[in-house]
């Protein structure tokens, strides 16, 4: 039995086995799925990792590893077969270079701990997940996190030097450097967003970038979500790219509003909330410009934050959306997919129509500046047929959006949740690829089975086959 | 223009035959990585952009569109391409540029080729026409295959067309120039790299460190003021030249070896000239050296050799050699992508 076989090899504080012990890890932040896993190893360092791997591949039994099961996608949702391996005790910041402005950490530690320890420094770790007081570096790496600042300053990939990676069979892998360029294939790139299908990271290291010396937002209203789309545009084509730009629609405001005082106006139809940062001047430059393109595109209130306490307040609502749902509703489902910016205007209003057809409400924040958008279809889960409904609509947005030329996932990933999307917006030469890039890191499977990447044979279940040019996909499936 | 069925019916053909081929857009990089070997596939009839949003920050362009093109497009609107490609000469081609991975003097400062790849269409080892990645940004579905072409240098596939996320063009650009020998340009650039400075490239050269600042007008001002120097005429030709390898360091050379390392890593002993860029992380040194020894000496620091232009392609292939199991883990990801092994046979690794 493969839990006797890890008890022999880690400390008995360090394998979960009964039934109160396995609950907390029997979901990740996708609350809808839920599992019980085998056992759970809490391995305390490489070493450890490396040994639960290759016992768990001796054995054949999967891996499921975890971070801090903030993941929004399920990608850490429990199996009974498997043992899920958590890498929360890896939760050492190695070491810190201010000088090459690098730190080289383990994958427990919280993505928020890496700036803090890096502020002394006047450095910081750039990608900012919602999610970052809790969720962990490993996880980053995971999904390809990005955060509020990504379009400024890139996802997890572009902020990652170099991982160890402990594969299936227990070797560890240096994946990467700490120079500019490796030798070799870009396996740091592929391995990022890899939803621990390829390899468990043991190690990263993160770029550190100084801390910008100010930042200021603009928070402009619009009367129209065309208006407030084309604003964000002309933000673009006026050749800024601003720290952030984020928008919220009516429903959100009035959700939020109340919770945080933000100050926000009520009857705007949306809000852009877009910020400047870096030396006093770059700022001073930046806002006026922003501000110029805000009330050329029809602004009906603009404000900049006139001091820090100000600025934080602006982003306070943006930052409760989540959270205030909580008051309209017994739960809510969070969709992530991505869009051209342009076809903002057009995907907000096929959403306002897709709620009267389900009978559900949904809120919208949306990562104005990279086109990354987060509907929050209400629900009640008490009410059976609302789950359902709720997940036909949260699907069929994804499929709007890869209709408009955008993804299923901008940043969540696909995990267990959006694993049907990925028949939509990915065909069988792409799938296998992808089956065939799993063979080469995880021959038998084991990593994380059934996420991320469906089998074509579920596809064509499912129906819902994704059909480009005309050609009907899986010709050599039989059909009737 | 070249039809896509084409290509994948020649592609097929290779497959069946067991023929070799060796994909090539201007062969501008033809010096560049391991040995040459195959049926010439010659990708340059692919060419013309077939999207370009500003406003979208996207440009999509067949792999055969010459580098220029797609700079005079984007110059047109302002924008360009942030990690500054090599042209050598005007016939590199957008695909050779992903292939090869190259980044000029920015790169340090905004990211490399990869960073900024947002898909790609390509046809792989079986004649499969594939689709990977999109034209956003947030695209984390499914293995990120696209930015792993980056660099690959045609061994997993041929690229047919490839989608690049733009950056806008730097308002103001200012080259200030100092005296400085070797370990205090390092101890510099290291500094300087710590401070919001707005500087987009920089080189050390023969007692002379340049930093290139670009950005708001107001914030290079202050820059230029705070650090001092003088200020360069004629950099933006000085820039291209480093950029393209004219300067008479790099054209002048019988053998060029980059040296890839921490930036902070000190000088390295060397009798040969050497020139230093992206803030010393980048190390070139020209004349022949005791490669291995070299190697050895760089692989303890961190970081990596390439022998990147010789008169003559060393059978051992001109990179740092892999570990066991790196290679083959290589040889296994090759092996997904063109399972009979007929793209660029020898250019990545000799085994590969």
């Amino acid at each position: 039995m493969v839990i006797d076989r890890l008890r022999r090899l880690l400390p008995a504080d360090a394998i979960l086995s009964s039934a109160e012990e396995l609950k907390p890890y029997e979901c990740d932040a996708l609350t809808l799925y839920r599992q019980t896993p085998l056992a759970v190893a809490l391995p305390a360092d490489e070493t450890q990792v490396s040994a639960v791997l290759k016992t768990c591949h001796e054995a054949g039994v999967p891996v499921i590893a975890r971070g801090a099961g903030t993941g929004l996608s399920g990608g850490a949702t429990p199996r009974p077969d498997a043992v899920l391996m958590s890498l929360a005790r890896l939760n050492r910041i190695i070491s810190l270079e201010p000088l090459a402005r690098t730190a080289r950490v383990q994958p427990g530690v919280r993505n928020l701990a890496i700036s803090e320890a890096a502020a002394p420094h006047g450095l910081y770790y750039a990608p900012d997940p919602s999610s970052q007081i809790a969720c962990t570096i490993g996880g980053n790496v995971a999904e390809n996190s990005g955060g509020v600042h990504c379009l400024k300053y890139g996802l997890t990939v572009h902020n990652v030097l170099a991982l160890r990676l402990a594969t299936i069979e227990g070797d560890v892998l240096e994946i990467g450097s700490q120079a500019l360029d490796a030798p070799g294939y870009d396996l740091l790139a592929l391995l990022t967003g890899s939803e621990g299908l390829l390899g468990v990271v043991t190690e990263v290291t993160v770029r550190l970038i100084p801390r910008p010396q100010c930042a200021r937002v603009v928070l402009a209203a619009f009367d129209s979500l065309a208006k407030a789309g084309q604003a964000v545009a002309d933000v673009i084509a006026a050749g800024i790219i601003p720290a952030g730009l984020e928008m919220m629609d009516r429903p959100t405001i009035a959700a939020v509003e109340p919770f945080v005082h933000a100050g926000y106006p009520l009857d705007a139809e949306a809000i852009l909330l877009c910020e400047s940062d870096g030396t006093a001047h770059e700022v001073e430059e930046e806002i006026l410009r922003v501000e110029a393109v805000m009330r050329r595109a029809g602004s009906t209130d603009c404000r900049v934050s006139r001091d820090e306490a100000e600025r934080l307040r602006f982003w306070a609502g943006r930052k409760a959306a989540f959270p205030a749902m909580g008051a309209l509703s017994p739960d809510y489902y969070c969709m992530d997919g991505s869009i051209p910016r342009k076809r903002l205007a057009s995907v907000l209003q096929a959403i306002r129509d897709m709620e009267v057809r389900y009978g559900l409400r949904c809120t919208n924040v949306f990562h104005a500046g990279d086109g990354n958008l987060h509907p929050l279809i209400l629900f009640d889960s008490n009410i059976a047929d609302e789950v359902v409904r709720a997940e036909a609509f949260g699907g069929e947005i994804l499929e709007l959006c890869v209709r408009e030329g955008g993804s299923i996932t901008g940043e969540h990933g696909v995990g267990m949740e959006k694993i049907n999307q990925m028949c939509v917006q990915f065909a069988s030469g792409e799938l296998e690829t992808f089956h065939e890039v799993k063979r080469a890191f995880d021959d038998r499977g084991l990593l994380n089975p059934g996420k991320a990447v469906p089998t074509l044979h579920r596809c064509a279940e499912l129906g819902r086959l994704h059909v480009r040019g005309g050609q009907l996909p899986h010709p050599e499936l039989p059909r009737f | 223009m070249i039809e896509l069925r084409t290509l994948q019916e020649h592609i097929r053909a290779a497959v069946g035959a067991r023929r070799p081929l060796r994909i090539r857009g201007g062969g501008s990089k033809d010096f560049y990585g391991g040995r040459l070997e195959g049926e010439l596939l010659d990708v340059s009839p692919l060419s013309g952009i077939t999207h370009c949003e500003p406003t979208e920050l996207v440009i999509a362009a067949r792999a055969g569109t010459p580098l220029r093109e797609l700079e005079r497009e984007l110059a047109a609107h302002e924008q360009m391409l942030a990690f500054e490609p090599p042209r050598f000469d005007g016939r590199a081609t957008l695909g050779g540029c992903v292939a090869s991975g190259l980044s000029g003097p920015r790169r340090p400062h905004c990211g490399a080729v990869r960073d900024f790849l947002l898909g790609v269409e390509m046809i792989d080892g079986r004649g499969r026409l594939l689709h990977f990645g999109g034209k956003v940004i947030k695209n984390v579905a499914g293995f990120d295959v696209s930015r792993l072409m980056a660099g690959s240098l045609g061994t997993l596939g041929l690229l047919t067309e490839i989608t690049l996320k733009t950056v806008p063009r730097p308002r103001a650009e200012c080259t200030l120039q100092f005296q400085m020998e070797q370990a205090q340009a390092l101890e510099s650039m290291t500094l300087w790299g710590g401070r919001p400075l707005p500087i987009s490239a920089t080189a050390w050269h023969q007692g002379v460190l340049r930093v290139r600042l670009a950005g708001a007008e107001a914030a290079v001002r202050a820059a230029c003021a705070s650090l001092g120097g003088e200020v360069m005429d004629g950099a933006d030709e000085y820039w291209e030249s480093v950029r393209e390898q004219r300067l008479t360091f790099f054209s002048g050379a019988r053998e060029l070896w980059r040296i890839s390392l921490p930036a902070h890593s000190p000088v390295l002993a060397a009798s040969e000239p050497t020139l230093i860029e992206w803030g010393g992380s980048l190390r070139w040194l020209a004349g022949e050296q005791d490669g291995s020894a070299l190697r050895e000496h760089v692989m303890r620091l961190g970081g990596h050799v390439t022998l990147y232009r010789a008169p003559v392609k060393p059978p051992e292939g001109p990179f740092q050699p892999l570990s066991a199991a790196m290679l083959s883990l290589h040889k296994r990801l090759k092996g997904a992508f063109d399972p009979h092994g007929i793209f660029n046979p020898g250019r990545l690794h000799p085994d590969l």
